[in-house]
């Protein structure tokens, strides 16, 4: 007993000595907890569980990363857990578009600034996606289609309420003069199957969550809500892949909309903290595990830190104040 | 034809040694998955999918969907032996495996749910086998609409079942309705019921309240009847196997009933638990022995058991063939294809032959282990009712806060876990039925959303439940299934006045 203590106290000592040494960089002392504010199987649910096996599976941190879903609330659970965890450096969370939505459509006390900005891992693409039955083989053929439909009777499905999927909707809605029937489901393979089986008319998934549907022939991508084409050129379905999508722009949609895949971490987080964090992501970002993960969901690889994430992340929180203003989204509505 | 070839080259996969050696590993630890309550098949396939993050792809898989078996076997130990559901699925089988091993006939119980899971499993793997593409194409047409009718369905085969008066039937329901509702709103996207609370934001999880209900609420009943395990003088012995094995050939039909309902549940997807309250409540009516279910009736354990394994095994087929789970597990398991490079849909089974008749082989295998790994151990379960009560009661207590907890990493969970065992007991005390509550938080925000979406969809109107064949039809199912009694009054009387006129 007293030689261990012995050792433990000797321990302490010799790690102040090397960390002086070592130009005093922080690191993890604990176990370090992974919060997404979503459910198991989600977009940010498979990015986390991927971050985490490629950091252990490449020991590019000395303890262990434990991934926890906190997504009760819209995710409003997972962040005002973190929120509350200040000056704890052992949790960090990865977010979605709900760290802007969540708290405009529910009222829930919490707003981005509450966190410490990590950086932008990556932007997710949205994609407007028909059944490959339906003869729209282009945005036009589809809008007017929308438009001869008596209003309300074409289905857009999407992934929660009041969320991306919704706002895009909107969005779309306003810059065409049309109007579909929103229904929101619980998950964006769900809208996928979904819109297979002819239940809803079109959705505005992820790349990822539809990518098997339209191998197998049996859904048609219009268009990318991004200012310019996926860098993806790989033959996925028919000779074409997610390069050869159009923007919808240049469809005469006039809407982008891209989603954050970014890390946050407990507020009151110091320098050093912070940039262990941005080093650890960086690695995680040169294994050849992400990048196939990047491909696999033609994912916009943006990656940002410091202020010029904040500063993104500021311009993302006004521009779903006002989409959402303009939806009717917010809170006490 | 080519399946089996296919399917053979499969059970050459999947029986490599290694392959072998983590099936087994995968069994044990979803035993004791399945044994923690709360832990839950889909958490602990989380936890340890990182672990299989440096196997090769049919590896890791034949892993997790062993950790799955496993979690699915071992749910039903805690149930029977001490009327505490370790997994939702699991609570139908409470219902009779519980007094029965309050009769001392646990190992009877354990023999008879484990068997009856390995028959379900083994009819939805041959299904898959066999008419995997057929039965993909079936669950596309379920919209929200399907989706309602057949939670409708669930709720209709249930209702009446108890022996308590139908008000407190219903009262029950209701509440569970209410404590459904708290938390998001997924059709507008509000909050509801929570008062401000940020620990209410996730609503009421159906685990805790049924740990509390059932687990908590059980221990203070026992200890209000003189601290002690009734059934302590169950049989522990394996010949209990064979002399169960022997009675249970005789409940074929019940069998081949649960397999096709959890089948069906499995793919459309709506899951195992409703499956086996769907089973268990239509068990109660055709059986002859009907009567004495919830008294201790093997046949009331034959019947859920069966469904809710068929049905998660059949839960893999959605997943695998249209990318989207039929099960929180499956959706983990979905996450992990995903981060494999494999992407399922429509392509898999083109394109990853051998991955997938693997993955179809373990199946069989998985649950052929797993079946022979937990029939050893029945006597060691069913010894534990031997342990005093005053020693293995903190243990369960614990056992149950620790599980209450790994929900959501909450320490509010475990609060509310004990506010619910009061509530049991309470319950318990008035002779309030405590089967319908439950279905009622499980299945209830789900009816709701389906409902809700379909009315989207229809712009209001109630006509969609009834807009074509296949939904019709699961909706008339369900009308009958609610009248039933007085449907077999008017027949009987009928048959009377017929009989009296003649």
């Amino acid at each position: 007993m007293k030689s261990s203590v012995l050792r433990l106290a000797l321990a302490t000592v010799a790690a102040f000595c090397t960390s002086g040494i070592a130009s005093a960089a922080w690191e993890p002392v604990r176990p370090v907890e992974f919060i997404i504010p979503a459910g198991t199987g989600g977009g940010a649910d498979q990015m986390a569980r991927t971050i985490q096996g490629i950091v252990t599976k490449h020991s590019l941190m000395k303890q262990p990363m434990v991934v926890i879903n906190k997504s009760g609330g819209a995710g409003g659970e997972g962040f005002l857990d973190v929120k509350s965890s200040a000056g704890n450096p052992h949790k960090i969370i990865i977010t979605l578009s709900n760290l802007f939505t969540t708290p405009l459509a529910t009222g829930i006390p919490f707003n981005w600034k509450d966190l410490t900005p990590v950086a932008m891992l990556a932007l997710d693409e949205f994609v407007l996606w028909v059944n490959a039955e339906k003869p729209y083989q282009n945005v036009k053929d589809y809008i007017d289609a929308v438009k001869k439909a008596p209003p309300g009777t074409i289905k857009m499905g999407g992934t929660g309420s009041k969320q991306e999927d919704q706002i895009i909707t909107v969005a779309i809605e306003k810059a065409t003069g049309t109007k579909f029937t929103y229904i929101p489901y619980k998950g964006g393979g769900e809208v996928a199957v979904q819109l297979v089986g002819n239940h809803v008319d079109s959705s505005v998934n992820n790349p990822i969550e539809a990518v098997a549907q339209w191998r197998g022939g049996k859904l048609r991508p219009l268009c990318v809500f991004d200012g310019k084409q996926m860098a993806y050129g790989d033959p996925i379905a028919d000779g074409k892949g997610w390069k050869d999508i159009p923007t919808c722009k240049s469809q005469g949609l006039d809407m982008e909309y891209l989603m954050l895949r970014g890390i946050f971490m407990s507020p009151k987080a110091t320098k050093d903290q912070v940039d262990y964090y941005i080093d650890l992501f960086k690695k995680v970002r040169a294994t050849p595990e992400w990048q196939d993960f990047m491909k696999s969901g033609a994912f916009n690889t943006t990656f940002m830190t410091g202020d010029e994430y904040a500063k993104w992340v500021e311009g993302e929180e006004k521009r779903h104040q006002v989409l959402m203003k303009e939806a009717g989204f917010l809170a006490g509505n | 034809m080519e399946e089996l070839v296919n399917l053979f080259h499969g059970f050459a996969v999947a029986l490599q040694p290694f392959n072998i050696m983590v099936m087994v590993l995968g069994i044990v630890l979803g035993v004791i998955i399945g044994v923690l309550p709360g832990l839950g098949g889909a958490n602990g396939v989380a936890i340890l999918l990182p672990l299989t993050f440096s196997m090769p792809p049919t590896s890791a898989i034949i892993m997790l969907s062993c950790i799955y078996w496993g979690a699915l076997f071992g749910g039903a130990i805690t149930s029977i032996l001490f009327n505490i559901p370790g997994e939702p699925w699991s609570v139908a089988t409470t219902f009779d495996g519980y007094p029965m091993a309050q009769q001392g006939k646990a190992g009877e119980a354990l023999t008879a749910a484990f068997t009856s899971s390995f028959v379900g499993a083994l009819f939805a793997v041959i299904m898959i086998t066999l008419v995997a593409p057929l039965v993909a194409s079936f669950a596309l047409q379920f919209g929200p609409a399907e989706k309602f009718a057949v939670y409708f369905l669930a709720f209709c085969s249930f209702v009446g079942l108890s022996k308590e008066p139908p008000f407190k039937t219903i009262a029950a329901m209701m509440m569970g309705f209410a404590l459904a509702a708290v938390g998001l709103d997924s059709i507008t996207g509000q909050l509801r019921l929570t008062f401000g609370f940020t620990e209410l934001l996730n609503g009421f999880d159906f685990l805790i309240a049924v740990i509390g209900l059932f687990g908590i609420g059980e221990i203070l009943l026992t200890m209000e009847e003189g601290l002690s395990f009734r059934g302590g003088k169950a049989k522990i012995n394996l010949r209990v196997v064979m002399e169960t094995w022997k009675g249970l050939p005789k409940y074929w039909m019940t069998s081949l009933r649960s397999c096709i309902i959890g089948c069906w549940m499995g793919i459309t997807p709506a899951g195992a638990t409703p499956a086996s309250f769907m089973s268990y409540g239509i068990a109660k009516r055709v059986s002859k022995n009907g009567k004495n279910f919830g008294k201790g009736e093997i046949e009331g354990v034959v019947a859920p058991e069966t469904a809710a394994h068929a049905a998660g095994t059949a839960a893999l087929l959605p997943m695998l063939s249209l990318g989207v789970p039929g099960s929180p597990t499956a959706a983990v398991l979905l996450g992990g294809l995903l981060i494999w490079g494999l992407q399922p849909g429509p392509m898999l089974f083109v394109e990853q032959k051998e991955f997938v008749w693997g993955l179809i082989a373990s199946m069989y295998l998985g649950n052929l282990f797993g079946l022979i790994i937990v029939l050893t151990c029945v006597p060691i379960f069913a010894a534990i009712l031997r342990v005093p009560f005053s020693i293995i009661a903190p243990l369960i207590l614990v056992l149950c806060a620790i599980g209450a907890y790994s929900v959501h990493s909450s320490t509010f969970d475990v609060m509310l876990m004990l506010g619910f065992g009061v509530i049991g007991y309470l319950l318990k005390k008035c002779n309030y039925p405590l089967a319908p509550l439950v279905l009622a938080i499980v299945l209830g925000d789900k009816a709701e959303e389906a409902f809700r979406q379909s009315l989207l969809g229809s712009q209001g109107s109630l006509g969609i439940f009834f807009s074509n064949p296949l939904v019709s039809t699961i909706m008339v199912l369900g009308l009958i299934a609610l009248f039933w009694s007085a449907i077999q009054e008017v027949i009987t009387r009928l048959r009377g006045t017929r009989t009296a006129a003649a």
